[in-house]
C-alpha cells in the first residue's frame, strides 16, 4: 500500500484546502492538510491516499539524474579506453 | 541554468535500465575483494516488490542477499484484529471502511471479503476522507474506519479525526491499528538468530517521520541504513550506498531519497499524531507483541473510538494461525517464501492462507508473480 508516485499540482482549491494533480496524465483530487510548506501550481508532490505527503526537491531530483548520467558516461568512457587497450 | 523537472524525468529517470546497469557494475567493482555476504533486509512492503519486479536478485552480485522485513502492514496485521473488522462490519448499523488489501485478509471466520458476501456493508476507499462522504450519505449508520498503516498513513488518519471534531460529525468512529517501524527493527535486530547486517530504510514512512527515527541502529546495533524511494535505480542506487560503506568499514545513517526526505520529517503531520494519538504495544504478525510500538486514540476522544463504543462484541481471544504457514518466519526475515510449504502449492493469491501472500506488498505475493526470474 506504499506505492505512491509523483504528481503535478494542476490547481489548488484555498476554501477545501485541496489541490487536483495530474499523476501519470490522470488528474485526481489531493488533500492538503498535512502540507506545511506553501505549495503553489506547478509543484510536484508526492501523493499517498489521498494526501499531499511532501514537496519533491526539484534541486535535489535533478542533481541525482545528473550523477546518473555522469556514472554512465564515466563507465562507457572506461569500457572503450579497455577496448582500445585490448 | 538548471533544466527545468518534467514529470517524465521522475518516472523514466529513476527507472532508466542503463542506469541500473551501471550500478550493477559499480557494485561489482566495490566488491571484487570483499569475501563476505550482505545480508539488506528491506523493512518494507513496498521495496520488496521493486526487488521482485525488477529482478534485482537476479541482475545484482551473489554477495548481496536480501532478507524481507515486517514492513507490511496488511501483512502483520494479527488474526484478532481482522476478526474484529469481520464482527464490526456485521453489524447491522455499521459501514466498515478501510485501505488497501486489508478487505481480502483471512481471518478465523473468512476475510472481509466474505462478510461482504453475507451482507455486510464492507467498503474499500481511495483516500480516509473518502469516509466524510460516506456518512453523510449514511446517516442513520456509523461509519468505522478501520485505519491501518505505519507511519506513513497515521496522520491521514488524523487529519480525518480533524475533519470530524471540526465538522461536529457524529457518525464516524475509528478502529486504529496504526503501527511503528523503530520497533519492529528494534525487535528483529534483538533477536539472537537475526541474519541482519544492513537496512533498506523505507521511503514514505521516512517522509513522514524523518530520517532521525533510524539512528539508534548504526549507533547502538551497529547496522547500516540506507533510506531509500521506491523505483528500481533508487534501490540499486541505495544498495550501492550500503555496499560502499561495508568495503571502506563505515557504519552509518545515509539518506538516498533526499528529494524528498529531510533528517527531520513532516513536522506537521507529526504534531497532528501526537495530538490525537498515543502509544501503545502491538502485537506484530511474526515477530510478536512489542511494547510501544503501535498507537491508540488518547482517553479525550474516546466517543470515536470503535474498539470502546463495541467492545462487547469484539473477539477477546487470541485467534489460531494455521501452523504450516512460515508467514511468522519471512515477516523475521528468519526464512524466504520458497522455504514454505504452501508456497504456491496450497497458498496462492486466489486463496491465500497467509497474510504475506495476500497483500500485493507481501513477499510471498512478490515471490509468486515474479517468481519466473528465479528460476
Amino acid at each position: 500500500m506504499c506505492l505512491s508516485i509523483p504528481s503535478k499540482i494542476k490547481s489548488i482549491d484555498k476554501d477545501t484546502n485541496s489541490c487536483v494533480v495530474d499523476t501519470m496524465g490522470v488528474e485526481r483530487t489531493a488533500c492538503l492538510d498535512l502540507i506545511d510548506q506553501e505549495v503553489k501550481v506547478g509543484d510536484y508532490v508526492l501523493i499517498h491516499i489521498g494526501f499531499a505527503m511532501n514537496k519533491i526537491d526539484e534541486v535535489d531530483a535533478l542533481e541525482s539524474l545528473k550523477v546518473y548520467q555522469e556514472i554512465i558516461e564515466k563507465l562507457e568512457e572506461k569500457e572503450k579506453q579497455e577496448a582500445l587497450n585490448g | 541554468m538548471v533544466k527545468k523537472l518534467q514529470l517524465k524525468d521522475l518516472y523514466d529517470g529513476f527507472r532508466d535500465p542503463k542506469t541500473i546497469k551501471a550500478y550493477k557494475k559499480l557494485i561489482d567493482i566495490e566488491l571484487e575483494n570483499y569475501d563476505k555476504t550482505i545480508n539488506i533486509m528491506e523493512v518494507c512492503g513496498g521495496h520488496t516488490h521493486t526487488i521482485m519486479k525488477y529482478g534485482l536478485p537476479q541482475i545484482l552480485n551473489k554477495k548481496i542477499n536480501f532478507v524481507h522485513g515486517p514492513g507490511c502492514p496488511v501483512c502483520v496485521m494479527p488474526k484478532e484484529r481482522v476478526d474484529s473488522a469481520y464482527e464490526l462490519s456485521l453489524q447491522k448499523d455499521v459501514i466498515l471502511v478501510t485501505l488497501g488489501d486489508m478487505i481480502k485478509v483471512p481471518g478465523s471466520r473468512g476475510s472481509l471479503q466474505d462478510a461482504r458476501a453475507k451482507g455486510a456493508d464492507v467498503r474499500f476507499v481511495y483516500s480516509p476522507m473518502d469516509c466524510l462522504k460516506i456518512a453523510t450519505e449514511n446517516k442513520d449508520k456509523k461509519v468505522v474506519f478501520f485505519a491501518i498503516g505505519f507511519e506513513t498513513t497515521t496522520p491521514m488518519t488524523c487529519a480525518l479525526l480533524e475533519q470530524v471534531i471540526k465538522n461536529d460529525i457524529k457518525n464516524i468512529l475509528f478502529h486504529i491499528n496504526h503501527i511503528t517501524v523503530p520497533e519492529v527493527m528494534r525487535a528483529l535486530v534483538d533477536k539472537k538468530d537475526n541474519k541482519i547486517d544492513a537496512f533498506l530504510g523505507p521511503a514514505h514512512v521516512s517522509v513522514i517521520s524523518g530520517s532521525k527515527i533510524y539512528e539508534e541502529f548504526p549507533l547502538r546495533y551497529n547496522k547500516p541504513v540506507v533510506v531509500s524511494g521506491f523505483e528500481p535505480v533508487d534501490v540499486i542506487e541505495s544498495i550501492y550506498m550500503l555496499v560502499c560503506q561495508f568495503v571502506q568499514n563505515r557504519v552509518e545513517l545515509e539518506v538516498e531519497y533526499k528529494r524528498v526526505v529531510s533528517f527531520e520529517g513532516n513536522i506537521k503531520a507529526q504534531e497532528l499524531v501526537d495530538k490525537y494519538l498515543i502509544k501503545t504495544s502491538f502485537e506484530f504478525r511474526g515477530v510478536g507483541t512489542i511494547l510501544e510500538s503501535g498507537y491508540e486514540l488518547r482517553e479525550e476522544y474516546k466517543k470515536y473510538n470503535a474498539k470502546l463504543v463495541y467492545d462487547e462484541i469484539l473477539p477477546k481471544n487470541r485467534a489460531k494461525e494455521n501452523k504450516a504457514c512460515r508467514c511468522p518466519d519471512i515477516l523475521s526475515g528468519v526464512a524466504k517464501p520458497l522455504d514454505c510449504k504452501l508456497f504456491g502449492t496450497v497458498c496462492t493469491p486466489t486463496n491465500p492462507i497467509g497474510s504475506c501472500m495476500v497483500s500485493s506488498e507481501g513477499a510471498c505475493s512478490a515471490y509468486y508473480k515474479y517468481g519466473n526470474l528465479l528460476k
